[in-house]
């Protein structure tokens, strides 16, 4: 095995993936953007709306508005203690993302459609995994249809 | 491009099975398919079978010549797999060889094992079928993912937990007088209203079981059921199938599922249907919300009228049109990977007049299958009609 092929292995694992996240963790998460305006998610090679190869970062909205949410109470394994827990899509400009809705404190996760929300990186609470994490925007309350 | 008769038909009870291996299971379903066939299997040329995540459940890769062997079968044997559509795509792929004239018997279907495995196993399991960088790792699981699809809709059409719950009692007293439904057993909307949530709007009786089985169907053309006699009076007239983006935030809709409407659509051109015609069906309910979703995707209903279906009486037994008149995945229970080929085996029963449920069709010539993969990132339509 040449050097070269070692510091590939040494790599951390999705590493796309993980810079995508680190980059939402300092502010600066993006989208891939195409020239027709579609976005997506990395790792990318072309836009899988219309296959341009012409792709460049674009910035996610500051605040992002909720389409729909889930309160999930039966967990997988690497959630076990996060439960009961709000996973929520949001849209954010150039892309929606899905991630995990956490208001502050003890409070139960209480989202609802068309909240306004913001973005950032946090930790699974069960094994400190990171993941996407939604928190209400400043000064906005729940304008979304309650149910 | 011949006919495609479905010859026989065969399935394993499904429930639990924890200690049945596999190859058991699949062994059982075509050895009844073969019976129900009266097909000699040394005439099958192609296996296409389906399974999702025997790999998990039995540290078991490779599986297609071993359900050969099963099947007592020595051909090209091929194991598919696209989640909950394993067995959907088997059987496409099957239809279309014969209809092709590359083959004129081939075996498809498919086999989950899954109760062999702790339940937040079985859970972390079925989450695979969504993106795990972008969903899975977010929080998402299979059960949250109908979720999240269920309150879209809620917010798009309207709709209530309630409405769900009439699917989930439909499909329960459909599958009571099925012998190889794994509930048997009714269940009030009331009792589904007080079931806890598993992720809400979805509580447990809008979800499917966990399941144990295997299904198989013995495909002829037109021209080998003549020329051997076989009572093949059913025939598989069309066959459509749709992909959509793997993540549901990455959709046009989040509310509908184009990928089924794209298979329904390819599906009812080939057989040169549509919608209106359809007497009977066979929809992919994993979550109460889904045989909503499917119905729509159909045309069987316009956006968002689906949901009133079960609670209106249209999709009940006695309904203008039955819909998982086997108890659906709901309630007959949902062994990933052979479902697809299970709907197809329960619709031919159906059509023949030899289900437990066919008084209530008696004059059905036309049958629908729906089966999707994940939450219907993929999706498999096939269009059953009475042939003779
Ligand atoms: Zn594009």
């Amino acid at each position: 095995m040449s050097d070269a092929d070692a510091s590939e292995d040494a790599a951390p694992p999705d590493r796309e993936y993980g810079e995508w996240l680190d980059a939402l963790a300092d502010g600066d998460g993006f989208a891939l953007v195409c020239p027709a305006g579609h976005g997506s998610l990395p790792p990318r090679r072309v836009c899988p709306e219309c296959g341009s190869a012409d792709l460049s970062r674009g910035a996610l909205d500051e605040t992002g508005t909720v389409e729909t949410y889930s309160v999930v109470h039966v967990p997988s394994p690497g959630f076990a203690d996060d439960a009961p827990y709000a996973t929520a899509v949001v849209d954010f400009g150039p892309t929606r993302l899905t991630g995990v809705y956490r208001e502050g404190g003890d409070a139960a996760p209480d989202p609802a459609v068309g909240d306004r929300v913001t973005v950032d990186a946090g930790e699974r609470v069960t094994d400190g995994e990171r993941l996407v994490v939604f928190r209400p925007a400043d000064g906005e309350t729940g304008s979304g249809i309650e149910r | 491009m011949t006919d495609v008769r479905v010859a026989g038909v065969g399935l394993t009870r499904f429930g639990d099975h924890p200690e049945r291996t596999g190859r058991d299971l699949f062994g059982e379903a075509a050895l009844r398919a073969f019976e129900d066939a009266a097909v000699d299997r040394a005439d099958v040329e192609e296996l296409n079978y389906g399974n999702f995540m025997g790999a998990l459940a039995e540290h078991q890769g490779h599986q297609a010549p071993l359900m050969a062997e099963a099947a007592g079968v020595r051909c090209p044997a091929t194991r598919y797999e696209s989640a909950c559509a394993s067995a959907g795509v088997a059987v496409r792929e099957a239809v279309r060889t014969v209809a092709a004239g590359d083959a004129d018997v081939v075996l498809a279907g498919g086999m989950e094992r899954m109760t062999n495995l702790p339940t937040d196993e079985v859970t972390e399991g079925l989450a695979i079928a969504a993106d795990d960088l972008f969903e899975v790792r977010a929080g998402v699981t299979f059960p949250g993912a109908y979720a999240l699809l269920a309150n879209a809709y809620f917010d798009a059409y309207g709709g209530s937990r309630e409405d769900l719950a009439h699917v989930a009692s439909k499909n329960h007293a459909n599958a009571v007088p099925n012998e190889y439904a794994q509930y048997r057993k009714e269940v009030s909307v009331d009792e589904a209203m007080d079931a806890p949530p598993v992720a809400e709007p979805l509580h447990l009786y809008d979800a499917c079981p966990i399941t144990d089985g295997a299904s198989a169907l013995v495909l002829v053309s037109e021209e080998y059921a003549a020329d051997h006699d076989l009572d093949a009076s059913v025939a598989v007239t069309g066959t459509g199938q749709g992909t959509d983006r793997m993540a549901l935030g990455d959709r046009e809709h989040l509310a509908r599922t184009p990928a089924a409407d794209d298979a329904a659509e390819a599906a009812y051109a080939d057989a040169g249907i549509d919608a209106d015609a359809v007497d009977v069906a066979e929809v992919h309910d994993c979550f109460t919300i889904a045989e909503v979703l499917a119905l729509e995707s159909l045309g069987l209903f316009e956006a968002g009228e689906g949901i009133a279906a079960a609670r209106e009486g249209v999709t009940t037994a006695d309904g203008d049109l039955p819909v998982n008149l086997s108890g659906g995945l709901k309630a007959k229970g949902h062994p990933v990977g052979a479902t697809g080929g299970s709907q197809i085996a329960e619709l031919t029963r159906l059509l023949r007049g030899d289900h437990p449920n066919s008084e209530h069709v008696p004059d059905a010539e036309v049958g629908v299958a729906h089966n999707a993969g994940g939450t219907v990132a993929s999706a498999v339509v096939h269009v059953l009609e009475v042939a003779e």
